[in-house]
């Protein structure tokens, strides 16, 4: 029997899917267990339980800079990177230009590019015009790479916006900024929102673009890098749990806040 | 306003995001290119111009880690189609309302730092750590680690470039369209008939982006056989990064990176000259 057939394939695509997200957070399963044993070492199972290093992880100043500079950096690329990829994404898919198509193609490569050698690449190019490396070239560095993938973002609401919205506000007597402001702006914020969130959390998460970029600040994830490389450091599950757990409370906090705006949309429209 | 030089709306909203790329992706590519000219061991762009460090690149061993940087890669997106296949099929066939909760679960990764997850496998693999201890506790099996194999470089890979093939492919699948599998069916196809006519062909841009991107990236990676490899392979990525840190040699750093750079250019010129973009991302 068909149905039969059909059950039976989609019970074994269920199998499948919930063992690949068991293999997906395997690790971040691992790294919480290991945060959260006392000993100087981890050995399985667990005989020493304790908050021990996450007391002494979250005591250090040193943790609490490296935290800074990552939520600086981030912070400030998501701003930036909203502006430029917010007009980016209008001319990705909403205005019909003349070199469109180009442009489309273009703003995919860094995308499609290796990023230890983007990160080099920029780091010879600072060096060539005498630029002093630190978080703010850090930041230059991450929007090379977060501005395509935001516009993207974006770009994918703007494809579901009906340009005759536009037309109608011009053709009541509205001037380009009033447009902007009070048509354009609010029917693309969901997009521009997610956008943002995207921009937040790759850079929070970054780690090939700011080992070449940094200088002598560090982030999150190279001070975790460097730490791995020297050998067992208890303090590095606990700050590798951290970032991870951060993400997670960043994205479920963000899909509330816009669960709560289409609400309101919702509201206003009926 | 002069005739024929008015500048489109477009043009004005493209024209910010160019300029940055200009300054920030066209110049260092550029720049890095013409280090790859410079003499041996020198820091600026001062030297006299040289092919000296491409005939260093194919008189020593490096191509050794190029090979596997490219075999690796091949692996991984071969590994990795078979692997994503079934739950992107699934997302968009399957799973119904709960397929933004399970695309979540598949992005949250994506955000943390990959070195953190590769070092959560270390932590997983590791002698007494979580397998081999429970095997060792619960079983009293003592075996040995997997770490620090070529195997499990590929295996690390394979895991973190899962959101990059799975969401693409995603996209692809849901381009084709219900009616046509349907009427396919109804038409006696069988199932394997349904997916070899229509599934397959066209959702094939979703595949190839997902195969391009996942193996563009995977070319250029490292933190796989830095943790988890033990240096059993050395990735081209990783001789890029020795020239440019230990052994202080910039521009012989500079060259292996334009090799990278030509393969991963070409290749994607190539995929994405044919490309129609508003049919792949402005479907709904």
């Amino acid at each position: 029997m068909q149905t039969r057939a059909v059950r039976i394939r989609h019970a074994l695509i269920v199998v499948w899917t919930i063992a690949m997200v068991i293999f997906v957070y395997l690790p971040s399963l691992s790294i919480t267990l290991a945060s959260l044993t006392s000993s100087r070492y981890f050995i399985f199972p667990i005989t020493k339980w304790g908050l021990d290093w996450w007391h002494k992880t979250l005591d250090s100043i040193q943790i609490h800079q490296i935290l800074e500079t990552s939520v600086i950096i981030a912070a400030v690329v998501t701003v930036i990177s909203i502006i430029l990829a917010f007009f980016g994404a209008l001319a990705f898919a909403r205005y019909d230009w003349k070199g469109r198509s180009w442009f489309q193609k273009v703003i995919l490569l860094p995308i499609f590019f290796p990023q230890s050698v983007l990160g080099l690449a920029l780091l010879l190019w600072f060096n060539a015009i005498g630029l002093q490396l630190s978080w703010q070239t850090a930041v230059f560095a991450h929007l090379v790479w977060i501005v395509p993938v935001v516009t993207l973002v974006i770009s994918i609401q703007v494809y579901s916006f009906d340009p005759a919205l536009e037309e109608a506000a011009f053709d009541l007597g509205a001037s380009r900024l009033q447009v902007m402001r009070e048509v354009t702006i609010p029917v693309l914020m969901p997009g521009i929102f997610s956008g943002g969130l995207f921009a937040f959390l790759l850079s929070w998460g970054n780690f090939p673009l700011s080992l070449f970029t940094t200088g002598a600040d560090t982030t999150v994830p190279e001070y975790l890098y460097a730490k791995m490389v020297a050998g067992y450091t208890p303090g590095v599950p606990v700050l590798g749990t951290i970032s991870t757990v951060g993400a997670v409370v960043i994205l479920i906090g963000g899909y509330l806040v816009m669960l709560a705006l289409n609400r309101r949309r919702r509201a206003d429209a009926g | 306003m002069s005739s024929g030089t008015r500048i489109s709306a477009g043009t004005w909203s493209a024209l910010p995001v160019i300029i940055f790329l200009l300054v920030g992706f066209a110049a260092p590519l550029a720049a890095i290119i013409g280090f790859s000219f410079m003499p041996p061991r020198t820091f600026g762009f001062g030297g006299r111009p040289t092919f000296e460090n491409y005939v260093t690149i194919f008189d020593s061993t490096t191509y050794i880690s190029l090979v596997w940087s490219l075999g690796l890669a091949a692996a991984t997106v071969i590994i990795l189609v078979v692997i994503c296949y079934p739950v992107a099929y699934g997302l968009v066939r399957v799973f119904g309302k709960w397929s933004t909760l399970i695309t979540l679960l598949f992005v949250i990764p994506l955000f943390v730092s990959e070195n953190v997850r590769l070092y959560g496998w270390l932590l997983f693999f590791i002698k007494n750590g979580v397998l081999l201890g429970s095997l060792k506790s619960l079983f009293g099996l003592d075996l040995e680690s997997i770490l620090f194999t070529k195997g499990i470089v590929l295996f690390g890979m394979v895991y973190v470039y899962i959101p990059f093939m799975l969401f693409p492919m995603t996209l692809g699948i849901s381009m084709v369209p219900n009616e046509t599998r349907e009427a396919a069916l109804d038409l006696g196809a069988t199932r394997w008939q349904v997916f070899k006519e229509v599934e397959l062909p066209l959702s094939l841009p979703g595949l190839m982006i997902g195969s391009l991107l996942t193996f563009v990236l995977a070319v250029g990676a490292i933190a796989e056989a830095k943790v988890l490899g033990g240096q059993q392979v050395i990735p081209i990525a990783h001789d890029i990064e020795i020239a440019f840190t230990y052994s202080q040699n910039w521009p012989l750093g500079a060259a292996l990176s334009v090799l990278l750079m030509l393969i991963v250019g070409v290749l994607v010129l190539l995929a994405l000259r044919r490309f129609d973009l508003d049919r792949f991302l402005g479907r709904r």
